[in-house]
């Protein structure tokens, strides 16, 4: 009826970059989300992160509904990390056996998850529980990574040198039964630890909206001493499949998954990471982790302020079902 | 045989009886009609306007000393179960604390007269014939029982409030005009967030305060294009768009891969 109506030409046409995202549903421009993917993609690429932990706020900070942008991004987060993943392959930089061990933790995880998503929406409480989960998490690890990265400076500068960490001292982790031997990694370990990352990533992404490479990977060096030659690849492959596994559990049990949204985000992000990767290397290890601890810790601190101030509207509608 | 046919004819004459006792010499009759009953709706739609039109017929019994009549049109949505939480600050945050479950109340509402509702009715009636959005009837579960709460509720009035901020709840005392003094128009404002469905048109007329005929009209509002097509296939078949989805993103990763392949 109104389509056709306006004969303004191209300039009208030029104006039309708002899209309709059918289940998040509102309007947005498709150049702001595309400039957001890519944005986000360039810092994933950057610090070889999957940047869920970014996307899902800046959704969420534009209006778009906290559970539609964690279900969203989850096929986001599965395109990046499979382009990523094929990468990492083709250099043998994947241990299968490792990986798949994580994936069984995974899949438990993330189905754990999105039942508790779906629990929590059903409670009101979701929308609370995701920025509480976002505040605790990311100025947790977001002040580490600046501590971290500002201590490492200095110690640059005073010129002294890096203890490398990795002793060969034996923790709890490595007395513990149901021992496996990792070929490609190169270690002996119980799959006890592994199945539960495995899960414990599983469950944060999929109640978050993130792939959690930038938890996953400082518990597989630190906690399991997984060689750095094998950590980013293998856990890629477990955000991978984590991801893919939360996209289809999110559409089935909760329809929240915008298909639209996702592939504009995809589309901006692969190609950002592309850029991102390539400045990442002509910067400085521990300014880069100095600048990634900044970033998580302001977007932490977003969602703490928007906790504490007094909303604009105490009431909020919500349809539950039943339309006739 | 004739036995069995006795009684069919009583039967008839019955029903025939009844349906005499019903429907009685009314004086006036309402025709109504609506510009379209079907309207579509594409994904750059931003709202548009429907418009009611009708006549009031009056017959011989119609009192002549009958001038004035006032209309109240009642357009009522979908219904569909919602649920209004508030906030509440706690631990020094705020979060969701009270909420108040709405049972199969319209997703749309909207009541349009030729004046002031308290004008046209004494409170009473305007009470029993659900005049004004403060009488339509918002049945609330408390507790473990049903019904409506009275309209100054903090709930009922935010609720109100947050549908009416959308456009999808409205009540206009001066939108239904006499053209004449029997034919009377009115317009129906869809904002571009109607839900689809059917939409129920009630017609009151009423004359010195008591209501002295009723007419239902309805029409459809259906929604086409492509973001339609994804939100219905999301909502009915979850498990093939999450698979389609799931394989769009992985298509996606693997293109790029291609693409940016440096070796």
């Amino acid at each position: 009826m109104s389509g056709f109506g306006q004969p303004q030409g191209s300039f009208s046409e030029a104006t039309r970059v708002q899209l309709y995202l059918p289940i998040a549903d509102i309007p947005v421009n498709v150049f702001l989300i595309l400039a957001m993917g890519a944005a986000v993609g360039f810092v994933s690429g950057m610090f070889g992160i999957g940047g869920g932990f970014l996307m899902t706020p800046l959704l969420i900070f534009i209006g778009i509904a906290p559970a539609v942008a964690v279900a969203s991004v989850a096929s986001h987060i599965a395109a990046s990390s499979f382009s990523g993943a094929i990468a990492y392959w083709r250099r043998r930089a994947i241990d299968p056996a490792l990986a798949l061990v994580l994936l069984s933790g995974g899949t438990i995880g993330t189905a754990v998850g999105v039942w508790t998503f779906t629990l929590l929406r059903s409670l009101g409480q979701l929308d609370l529980m995701i920025a509480l989960s976002y505040v605790v998490l990311l100025s947790t690890v977001g002040g580490l990574m600046f501590w971290e990265g500002l201590r490492s400076i200095m110690r640059v500068r005073r010129g002294v040198a890096i203890p490398l960490r990795r002793s060969g001292s034996h923790g709890w982790i490595h007395g513990l039964p149901l021992k496996m031997r990792f070929k490609r990694s190169k270690i002996y370990l119980s799959v006890i630890p592994v199945v539960t990352v495995g899960m414990l990533i599983g469950f944060i992404g999929a109640v978050m909206g993130i792939g959690g490479g930038f938890i996953l990977i400082p518990i597989m060096i630190y906690l399991l001493r997984v060689p750095t030659s094998t950590v980013i690849g293998t856990s890629m492959v477990l955000t991978l499949v984590t991801m893919t596994f939360a996209t289809l559990l999110h559409a089935v049990t909760n329809h929240l998954v915008d298909a639209v949204l996702a592939l504009i985000l995809m589309v901006g992000g692969v190609t950002g990471a592309q850029f991102g990767a390539r400045a990442g290397q002509r910067i400085r290890g521990e300014h880069l982790r100095l600048l990634l601890g900044l970033l998580i810790l302001a977007v932490g601190i977003r969602f703490a302020i928007e906790l504490v101030i007094r909303p604009d509207d105490l009431f909020t509608i919500r349809e539950t079902g039943g339309t006739g | 045989m004739m036995g069995r046919r006795f009684p069919a004819a009583i039967g008839l004459l019955l029903v025939s009886g009844m349906v005499f006792v019903v429907s009685p010499a009314r004086a006036e009759r309402l025709i109504v009609s609506v510009s379209n009953h079907r309207v579509t709706v594409t994904p750059n739609y931003s709202g548009e306007e429907l418009v009611l039109f009708g006549s009031v017929e009056r017959d011989a019994t119609t009192p002549a000393n009958r001038n004035s009549y006032d209309l109240v049109v009642t357009v009522i949505g979908p219904r569909a179960d919602m649920v209004t939480r508030r906030k509440e600050r706690k631990f020094g945050i705020w979060i969701n604390a009270d909420y108040r479950e709405f049972l199969q109340v319209p997703t749309y509402l909207a009541l349009f007269s030729n004046r002031p509702f308290d004008a046209i009715a004494s409170p009473d009636v305007e009470r029993r014939q659900q005049l004004g959005l403060n009488n339509v009837l918002l049945t609330q579960r408390v507790g473990t029982d049903y019904g409506d709460v009275v309209p100054n509720d903090a709930f009922r009035r935010a609720f109100v409030r947050l549908r009416a901020e959308h456009g999808l709840y409205r009540e206009e005392t001066s939108a239904v005009t006499f053209l004449t003094p029997t034919l009377f128009r009115t317009g129906i404002p869809l904002p571009a967030e109607v839900p689809i469905g059917t939409y129920e048109v009630e017609i009151k007329l009423f004359s010195d305060g008591a209501l002295i005929a009723r007419t239902d009209t309805a029409f459809d509002i259906v929604k086409v294009g492509f973001e339609q097509f994804v939100a219905t296939a999301a909502r009915q078949d979850g498990l093939v768009y999450g698979m389609v989805t799931a394989f769009m993103a992985l298509m996606t990763g693997w293109m790029a891969s291609i693409v940016f392949r440096k070796d």
